[in-house]
């Protein structure tokens, strides 16, 4: 009988170590099981990334929509290239919508948000985002205002 | 004089050659515990039993430690953060440090000093009073019957106890950041699950907590098979354990993440 709650208490532990690994990979480090055939894939060039990384969220309207793939050189325009893996039930992004990277709040990790354009034509899976705003380098910026040449520029 | 130089010149050779020694021991000690086939029907049991004493039991005071470690790293996190703004961070800082570091580490020193002096008292004293001896007179080899259970269940408790310390941490940390100090909930976990890596970090931090369960198991057992058996062998053996460990632990600890997350 006692050799029996040993056993239960073990076969729990086991199990709740188990299940803490399981929830530190679902919860903690946001592993999903979503396969890849909920999502389509839609790529976007950038001057300039910033230190966007793949897993930042794709917003449009404050709502995400999707996760960034790959963040890659692109070694013909050297720009970088950003393939983005956007929710399939989100299939309506006009063709002329823009793609921006933004940071949320000042210090915050930066993501892609998405402003939508007016055509009636929409994306499609492997196409590319023509308009593109790339990350705003903080550093850059101050640089700037320094130069003085915030606004000789526009 | 010139006796004398030599004398002490012998004494270091005779202390170094008895810790190398010693190493040499524990390595044929541990080869011949893990690759030996147990022949008795019950080692299932046996190992269950040691699971119990091993992991089971050191599950509270893991638990309790490391909720409050998890608690007390997001109020240090924000009371530090909260002047740049961006307390949202404190979820990326409590998960990250918790991961990979503290967690395995922290659960292995626990865990030194819960199980491991207490495999070394008991094997010493079944060596003291004689039943490892009389066990091999019946023709049980004491390394498969005592010994390898022993060490099976301290390295499979411990990556299972680290990741509970992780969970109950992160668990913690959150009470205290999110319910108590008003972080908004979102920037708390979306923070955490966008910098931690499963593979990297939480895959990493549990290879970590194997290794730690392999030294520290193996300094116990070790230690208490090799103690002097006498009630004050066995006391030495037990601090030796846990000195011993603690060391290793923490030397280990930084070779792993050298090679791990450095660029060394």
């Amino acid at each position: 009988m006692r050799m029996r709650t040993v056993e239960i208490s073990v076969g729990a532990f086991m199990l709740a170590g188990m299940l803490a690994l399981v929830a530190m990979a679902v919860k903690v480090s946001g592993l999903t099981t979503s396969g890849s055939g909920e999502t389509y894939e839609l790529t976007a060039y950038f001057d300039n990334t910033g230190s966007l990384k793949p897993r930042a969220k794709i917003s449009m309207a404050g709502v995400t929509i999707g996760k960034i793939k790959r963040v890659e050189l692109d070694k013909d325009s050297y720009m970088a290239k950003v393939v983005m893996g956007i929710d399939s039930k989100v299939d309506n992004i006009p063709i002329d919508s823009t793609a921006a990277i933004v940071t949320a709040g000042l210090l915050g990790e930066q993501f892609i948000s998405i402003s939508i354009g007016g055509d009636d034509i929409y994306l499609q899976n492997g196409e590319r985002f023509e308009d593109t705003q790339s990350a705003l380098i903080l550093e850059e910026l101050i640089g700037k205002f320094l130069l003085g040449s915030v606004g000789k520029d526009n | 004089m010139k006796f004398d130089v030599l004398g002490r010149l012998a004494q270091l050779g005779q202390f170094v050659l008895g810790h190398i020694q010693s190493i040499g021991r524990s390595g044929i000690f541990l080869f011949l515990a893990i690759f030996s086939r147990a022949s008795f029907k019950n080692k299932g049991e046996l190992l269950i039993r040691q699971l119990y004493n091993v992991g089971v039991l050191s599950l509270i005071i893991v638990t309790v430690s490391g909720l409050f470690i998890g608690m007390v790293l997001a109020l240090q996190g924000y009371s530090i953060l909260v002047s740049y703004g961006s307390e949202g961070a404190v979820g990326q800082l409590v998960a990250l440090s918790l991961v990979r570091e503290l967690g395995p580490v922290v659960t292995a020193l626990l865990f030194a000093g819960r199980a491991g002096s207490a495999l070394t008292a008991e094997i010493g004293l079944m060596k003291a009073t004689e039943q490892l001896s009389s066990m091999e007179m019946i023709g049980v080899d004491p390394l498969k019957r005592v010994i390898a259970p022993r060490f099976w269940a301290g390295v499979i408790s411990m990556p299972l106890l680290a990741a509970i310390f992780n969970l109950v941490g992160i668990l913690g940390g959150s009470m205290v950041g999110v319910d108590w100090l008003g972080i908004y909930e979102g920037s708390f976990w979306t923070g955490m699950q966008q910098s931690v890596d499963f593979i990297d970090d939480v895959g990493n931090g549990m290879v970590k907590s194997l290794v730690f369960g392999i030294v520290v198991t193996w300094i116990a057992v070790f230690q208490g098979y090799d103690a002097t058996p006498t009630s004050e062998g066995i006391s030495r053996a037990t601090t030796r354990t846990v000195v011993y460990s603690s060391l290793a632990v923490l030397g280990l600890d930084f070779i792993l993440t050298a090679v791990m997350f450095g660029e060394l």
